[in-house]
């Protein structure tokens, strides 16, 4: 049975709260750029940055980055890889860039993205904001914005349906076992 | 998704295997466009080429698009190897995997060789042509370049021209369109004709002012210049005449119509220079649209379990 | 020694004979044929109960390879195949290494078949010396060595003036002129058949006409001259039909296929397995139906095997340079008694094409059960079904196209000169 874990109107506030939080650590929105990750992230990137938009009266850049090609798991993955678009609409060198992603596991995903944006550019800072860290990092990676920490067993599975300010937007929680 | 581990024709692939390695070239064309045009996926990973056929262009594609993929890329050079000793082909290709490849892009005058170390190999094997069956990657990089023009495949009209019979290219574009929805027609001397290819869901034309009417693409092949001493054509200069692409003839074409070539070009025996160099020419980007589909398929088969 | 074959049902079309018989060998011939359960006593009994006992098969187009590629097959290994596959007499083609085009070839093959063989061995002399086409062999000599026929197999006459001559100066022998028909410019290069399976592979096809062009040749010098024309494997419906037409008009011609020829057809090519690969080529399912056809009205005499045999590194390659040919001993009869399963002729008819006809082209008297006669006989078992292992062949040749083919007739037992060689 899958579990609920966020609905809507959470992910609505922790979509808040870290806008906040995201203005407040970098004492503003200037030299910043929102990098969203396909898949998960490039939603909650544009609205991330349609909150920040609306409380600091502004205009941020928002682009996509697919990690297909810098990802390590070619050869074990089951399921064969999808090339999604990458679209960085600025030049990123000395840029504030905060990769955005929906849930936070063992952090290979992070590090593909870094890995993937620094072809792009040299940024002065790149930080990491997720809806949710379910902890199980491989890496030494942690995010600098999080939604919710919520503890898992390795073998679960988290599901978050992310749409445009719909009501059905959630995040569920499958249990591996 | 891909099914097998080896690319060794365009007949093998359905309509899904083929949109799937198109998407995945496009991703790949625009890590080409960026300044930093490599991407590690195939770190690791050993490239080798078996080429039996001298070829530089193909080569230095594949060469280009391992290393544009962090793989290692080396030449197994058949003239100054073993081959020349009398080593037969399986013994060579047992070689080079037990050397630890984890591709061999095999070119080869007899059809059927990359379908032979299929059998014999667990590395992929990718077909950079085989006799006169199949040219998988150029038929691959003519519909990707098909579509950066004309968006779509179904009803579209691609006149190939030249040495059907011969050609790996006209076959495996014959596959490739005619699978994807596109209506092709071969324009030909009747010499240079396959048996019965019409059961391919082809048209084929004598005239090439009848068969270029309207097309949205037109595609001269080269004519290998020995046709003539075996008897199949009374002279080039004949077959300028008869069969050349020109502009005179592209103006019985769609507007819009683009000129596609394989290369490497004959100018003025398939093709005008003027329309070769001109505005309708396509064939600079078959080249480096090439590159970024021969990366979606090294790409694509490495990872199919193998 | 005496042997006894009892409660078989023996068929023998040069005698007329279908029924349950007893048949007795003594001394290598055969001694007697009686009722079933009227057979005397014998020192070795065979219970033939449910299977059919048959002349030995004749084939009268083998190739042995020895002398000179040994390594493909032997003398011994090939007649041995040959039993296998219920085969007491084979005819061998003169392409090996020296061709046979002089008498010491042909001495050489008699003395080490003799020494050798599992079965008997008639050699076939080249037409032309080296089968290049430019001038006769001495035929005189080399029938007095043995040969009984004469072939350039494995090529044509190209030389129409010399093939000419071949069939008017083999009648004062009354020999046969076996015509291996291929127009060498036509079939240039060519690896399998030219048509719609071709143009899917990419591999150069031999179109129909390179056989049908040289057939047509040869009945004309046939008619020309009133010599033996004997035109081997016939591969094509167009072949059927000159040669059917030639023969309603007297002309004094002989044909004979292979099983591949009704068995198989071209697309079995897309897997680029070389195996599929012989000269003249399997073709398209409208000449399998035409080559059933002429079996069926005569037109076409005999079935022989054109046993081609091959070591696994000249098959093991690039379609383009394997080897043509198929190793054919081992399958020939249950691939040709599918024919009788399906009604298409029947026992009588196919044994005719196997034994009968064969003998009689060659002027020997093998492929009978008659009292005399050598004891060459095969035992069948006509219901065995089994999966062809070509890996188990007894030719050094496991170059089968057959390889894991579900077949229907057993040879259980082959009797090869008095020699009784038990598969059971």
């Amino acid at each position: 049975m899958p579990k609920n874990i966020l609905d809507h109107n959470d992910i609505k506030r922790a979509i808040r709260r870290m806008a906040h939080e995201i203005i407040e650590k970098n004492k503003g929105i200037e030299n910043l750029c929102l990098v969203g990750i396909q898949k998960g992230g490039v939603i909650l990137a544009t609205q991330l940055a349609s909150q920040i938009e609306s409380i600091e009266n502004g205009i941020i850049d928002v682009g996509t980055l697919d990690i297909t090609f810098y990802r390590d798991d070619i050869n074990t993955k089951e399921e064969q890889p999808v090339v999604n678009r990458t679209e960085i609409p600025c030049n990123i060198d000395g840029k504030t860039v905060i990769l955005v992603d929906d849930v936070l596991f063992t952090g290979r995903s992070i590090r593909a993205a870094m890995d993937a944006l620094v072809d792009f550019g040299r940024p002065a800072q790149i930080q990491l904001a997720v809806l949710i860290d379910r902890g199980h990092r491989e890496l030494p990676i942690r995010a600098d914005y999080a939604g919710k920490n919520i503890p898992t067993a390795f073998s679960d599975l988290i599901e978050v349906s992310l749409e445009d300010d719909s009501i059905e937007n959630k995040a569920v929680l499958i249990n591996g076992d | 998704m891909i099914r097998s581990k080896d690319l060794l024709g365009i007949k093998e692939l359905t309509p899904e295997e083929i949109y799937h390695i198109l998407d995945t070239a496009s991703g790949f064309r625009d890590v080409l466009r960026r300044d930093i045009k490599k991407v590690p996926p195939l770190r690791g990973k050993t490239v080798v080429s078996l080429f039996f056929e001298p070829s530089t262009r193909t080569k230095t594609s594949f060469a280009l698009a391992s290393k544009r993929m962090s793989a290692d890329f080396v030449n197994f050079s058949v003239s100054t190897s073993s081959v020349v000793k009398g080593e037969t082909i399986k013994d060579t290709a047992l070689t080079i995997q037990a050397l630890g490849a984890d591709f061999v892009v095999v070119r080869h005058g007899s059809s059927g060789v990359p379908h032979l170390l299929s059998k014999i190999l667990d590395i992929s094997v990718i077909n950079a042509g085989d006799g006169a069956n199949e040219h998988p990657t150029q038929a691959l990089l003519d519909l990707f370049t098909i579509q950066a023009h004309k968006k779509k495949f179904k009803d579209l009209t691609v006149a190939i021209i030249g040495d059907i019979t011969h050609s790996r290219v006209a076959k495996s574009n014959i596959y490739a369109l005619t699978k994807m929805g596109a209506k092709v027609r071969l324009i030909c001397p009747p010499t240079l004709m396959p048996a019965e290819v019409e059961k391919l869901g082809v048209t084929v034309f004598h005239s090439i002012e009848e068969g270029i009417k309207k097309a949205d693409v037109v595609m001269p092949l080269r004519l290998q210049l020995e046709r003539q001493r075996k008897g199949f054509l009374p002279s080039v200069e004949e077959y300028f005449r008869l069969y050349g692409v020109t502009t005179d003839r592209m103006k019985l074409a769609k507007e819009s119509a683009i000129v596609m070539h394989p290369g490497p070009m004959n100018r003025g025996v398939e093709i005008e220079s003027a329309l070769a160099d001109g505005p309708k020419s396509v064939i600079l980007e078959q080249v480096t649209n090439g590159l970024a589909v021969r990366m979606a398929v090294l790409y694509l088969l490495a990872g199919v379990k193998k | 020694m005496t042997i006894l074959i009892k409660n078989g049902r023996l068929v023998d079309p040069s005698q007329n004979i279908d029924g349950t018989r007893d048949i007795l060998i003594k001394n290598k011939k055969i001694e007697g044929i009686y009722p079933t359960g009227k057979g005397p006593d014998a020192d070795k009994v065979i219970d033939a109960s449910n299977c059919l006992v048959i002349p030995g098969l004749v084939d009268i187009h083998t190739h042995l390879r020895e002398p000179g590629f040994e390594y493909k097959e032997t003398i011994k290994t090939g007649t041995m195949a040959g039993v296998r596959g219920g085969f007491t007499t084979l005819c061998c083609m003169p392409n090996t290494k020296p061709v046979n085009d002089t008498i010491s070839v042909t001495e050489f093959i008699i003395e080490k078949a003799a020494k050798e063989g599992a079965c008997t061995v008639y050699p076939i002399g080249a037409i032309t010396t080296g089968q290049n086409s430019e001038e006769l062999t001495q035929l005189e000599a080399l029938i007095r060595a043995g040969c009984r026929a004469f072939s350039d197999d494995g090529r044509p006459v190209t030389n129409s003036q010399i093939m000419r001559r071949a069939l008017e100066y083999s009648k004062i022998f009354d020999v046969p002129v076996i015509s291996h028909c291929e127009d060498l410019q036509l079939s240039e290069d060519g690896v399998m058949n030219e048509g719609f399976v071709s143009t899917i592979v990419g591999l150069k096809g031999i179109p129909k006409a390179a056989e049908e062009t040289m057939v047509a040749r040869d009945l004309s010098l046939c008619e020309l001259t009133g010599g033996r024309l004997h035109i081997a494997h016939v591969s094509t419906a167009g072949s059927v039909k000159l040669i059917r037409e030639a023969k309603s008009r007297g002309i004094t011609v002989t044909a004979e296929t292979c099983p591949h020829y009704f068995n198989l057809t071209d697309d079995a090519i897309i897997s680029y397995d070389t195996n599929y690969k012989v000269n003249p080529p399997i073709r398209t399912p409208e000449d399998v139906e035409a080559i059933k056809a002429g079996l069926k009205d005569g037109t076409i005499d005999v079935i022989a095997t054109d046993h081609a045999p091959h070591h696994l590194n000249d098959k093991e390659k690039e379609f383009d340079s394997a080897a043509f040919g198929m190793s054919g001993l081992e399958t020939a009869f249950a691939l040709s008694f599918h024919l009788v399963k399906h009604d298409l002729i029947n026992l009588n008819d196919l044994l005719s094409k196997l034994c009968v006809n064969p003998s009689r082209l060659m002027r020997i008297n093998k492929g009978t059960l008659s009292v005399g006669a050598d004891a060459d006989i095969a035992v069948v078992n006509p219901d065995t079904v089994y999966k062809v292992d070509s890996s188990q062949f007894l030719s050094k040749g496991k170059n089968s196209p057959f390889n894991k083919w579900t077949l229907t007739g057993s040879i259980e037992q082959t009797i090869a000169m008095g020699k009784v060689y038990d598969w059971t």
